[in-house]
């Protein structure tokens, strides 16, 4: 399991409800409900993952983020987790409000343009980065709203979303995003990990 | 003639159901060696009626194990009954769903014990109107009481009693079976580990209605129909009935799946014989469907279960709010649709989760890419059978770790 996975399911307490969105093949799913108790459910667009989760014993839901997610009653989650997946919707802004809504807590990953590869191959190139966790070009990318970790906080304190962790990783490592490290991190993060609510 | 009968009343009026037994021999002879349990409970019907000592034809597939973890029941369409897979003994073809259920297959009968009866109103054997009423010596006809899915479904429970099913692995079923399906689930939470409604809806729509109607009409206009009565007359609506079952055909199929089979392939090549026999090959076709669907079903039996998948309204039932239909159930869902199901289409399935959700219900769903319509879930679609499959054997393994915690 990837590491990204090892630090959402450490972050998830035992025995809790979780909406894995755009689970994919259930990994992170399988691990929460063998190992943690979890009550799992996943939302997933692509027909033969969703296939693949049902022939694991996971419940998942084939259907799209943006239409589904207003179904789900209020608080019906104690997390809902969103990995690497803000950034390809249109509508990134009602996806999370939609996910505060459902989740007690939601658990939301994202990639960061902020990385400094990314910044020097902006800078030196002149052309769109094209990195291990953005190994897309412009012209395919289902990326169509990058952020920074800088640019994630920003909203969320605008939006007054309440971060209640915010975790970063670089090559496997994690380590903890404080205001003093801000500047760092968002250089040398190529992921940022956040639990709002 | 095979009559089982419920042990603990066996003593009650064993005189009465002996006759009743020798009126079915009589009667339906073609009937006469299937499995059948005698209902000597009160029914009462969703109209109002309440029946008593009626039979339920059914037939099992596999063994139920030592600790009855393993039984699923199955609930046939419109057009099924209770011979699901191997040859069905009446029509000398194929069971409807041996694509799906039988050795090896998605539902495994070397692993599980299937059951699936005959339904209420039907023709193969169960309470339906081609049985004699005991109280006029005639057929029942259209003085047979108006059932409803509920009905259905609640007169199966007896049987889950007499084989000693406390809880099933599973609950199955396409279409009208899909119906049943979600109305064993919001009736009998505990009764069933899982349930798997296929190609269905939680309330028949205007358009299902409007085409049920169609076959309705067809029957009723062909004169030997008469009033219901025709067993007096020995002409039977044939005509009647294969327009119905034409039409409804027609709605099982899809626009793609038609035109790539027959397109404007012709009977005999070449030439258009400028007349009205069966030019194109889609005529002969459907004109087979229904000749060979009128000897093996009752015009009246049509009438009855149309009627009562139109009445079908889950969300109805429970005030408008379909999520109530599945308040605090354990029953894990796998809902599966079709794409290119246009009779219950994949909108409508959705319906179905999204009132699972509401609830907090555990449930699945995909929609299987097919280009055979509504008819896809009785067809040969691997990735169909291969999520069916996968759902029951994971739901096997969960279940037998709950039962032995």
């Amino acid at each position: 399991m990837k590491q990204e996975f090892n630090v959402i399911s450490q972050i998830i307490q035992n025995n809790k409800r979780v909406l894995d969105i755009g689970c994919g093949d259930g990994t992170l799913m399988q691990y929460l409900k063998s190992n943690q108790q979890n009550d799992v459910r996943g939302l997933e667009p692509q027909k033969n993952l969703v296939q693949k989760c049902i022939a694991k014993g996971l419940s998942v839901i084939e259907g799209d983020a943006e239409k589904e997610l207003v179904q789900f009653p209020n608080k019906s989650f104690d997390y809902a987790v969103l990995s690497q997946t803000l950034q390809a919707f249109l509508t990134p802004e009602e996806v999370l409000k939609q996910l505060l809504r459902i989740g007690k807590q939601t658990i939301v990953s994202i990639p960061n343009f902020g990385y400094w590869k990314v910044r020097l191959h902006l800078l030196f190139k002149g052309t769109m980065p094209i990195t291990k966790n953005l190994p897309n070009e412009w012209y395919n990318t289902p990326n169509l709203h990058m952020c920074t970790i800088q640019d994630f906080v920003n909203f969320c304190n605008k939006k007054n979303i309440k971060i209640n962790r915010s975790l970063c990783l670089t090559n496997e490592k994690i380590s903890e995003i404080t205001n003093k490290n801000m500047f760092y991190k968002n250089m040398l993060s190529q992921l940022g990990i956040f639990l709002i609510q | 003639m095979n009559c089982e009968r419920l042990k603990k009343t066996a003593k009650k009026g064993f005189f009465a159901q002996f006759s009743w037994a020798f009126f079915l021999f009589d009667m339906n002879k073609e009937t006469k060696n299937i499995k059948k349990l005698i209902i000597d409970q009160s029914l009462e019907l969703d109209c109002g009626k309440t029946i008593k000592d009626f039979p339920l034809a059914y037939e099992t597939y596999g063994t139920l194990n030592k600790s009855k973890t393993n039984a699923i029941l199955v609930f046939h369409a419109l057009s099924g009954d209770q011979f699901v897979t191997n040859i069905n003994p009446i029509t000398k073809k194929k069971g409807w769903w041996t694509t799906a259920v039988g050795p090896g297959k998605a539902i495994d009968t070397d692993k599980f014990f299937v059951i699936c009866v005959n339904v209420l109103g039907g023709c193969m054997g169960s309470f339906g109107p081609k049985e004699i009423n005991p109280e006029t010596n005639e057929l029942f006809a259209t003085t047979f009481p108006v059932i409803t899915i509920k009905d259905m479904v609640k007169a199966q429970i007896y049987l889950l009693e007499h084989l000693g099913i406390n809880k099933l692995l599973s609950v199955t079923g396409g279409s009208m079976g899909g119906m049943q399906v979600l109305q064993f689930a919001s009736l009998y939470p505990d009764k069933t580990y899982s349930a798997i409604p296929i190609a269905c809806s939680a309330s028949h729509s205007a358009q299902n209605i409007a085409l049920n109607e169609l076959g309705r009409q067809a029957i009723m206009a062909d004169p030997n129909w008469n009033k219901g009565n025709y067993f007096k007359t020995n002409l039977s609506p044939d005509k009647g009935l294969a327009v119905a079952r034409m039409a409804a055909h027609i709605t099982y199929l899809s626009d793609k799946g038609l035109q790539e089979k027959f397109g404007r392939k012709l009977q005999v090549k070449g030439n258009l014989k400028f007349s009205f026999d069966a030019d194109f090959q889609i005529e002969s076709y459907l004109r087979h469907q229904g000749s060979v669907f009128v000897d093996r079903f009752d015009a009246n039996s049509y009438l009855y279960i149309t009627r009562a998948m139109d009445y079908f309204d889950l969300t109805k039932q429970f005030n408008g709010n379909l999520a109530n239909a599945f308040k605090k159930t354990k029953t894990k869902f796998c809902v599966i649709s079709f794409s290119s199901d246009w009779l219950y289409p994949t909108k409508e399935n959705k319906e179905i989760v999204i009132a699972l959700n509401a609830s907090g219900a555990n449930v699945s769903f995909v929609e299987i890419n097919s280009d055979k319509g509504h008819d896809s879930f009785l067809l040969d679609i691997p990735e169909f059978l291969k999520t069916l499959g996968e759902f029951i054997n994971s739901n096997y393994k969960e279940f037998n770790n709950e039962t032995r915690i």
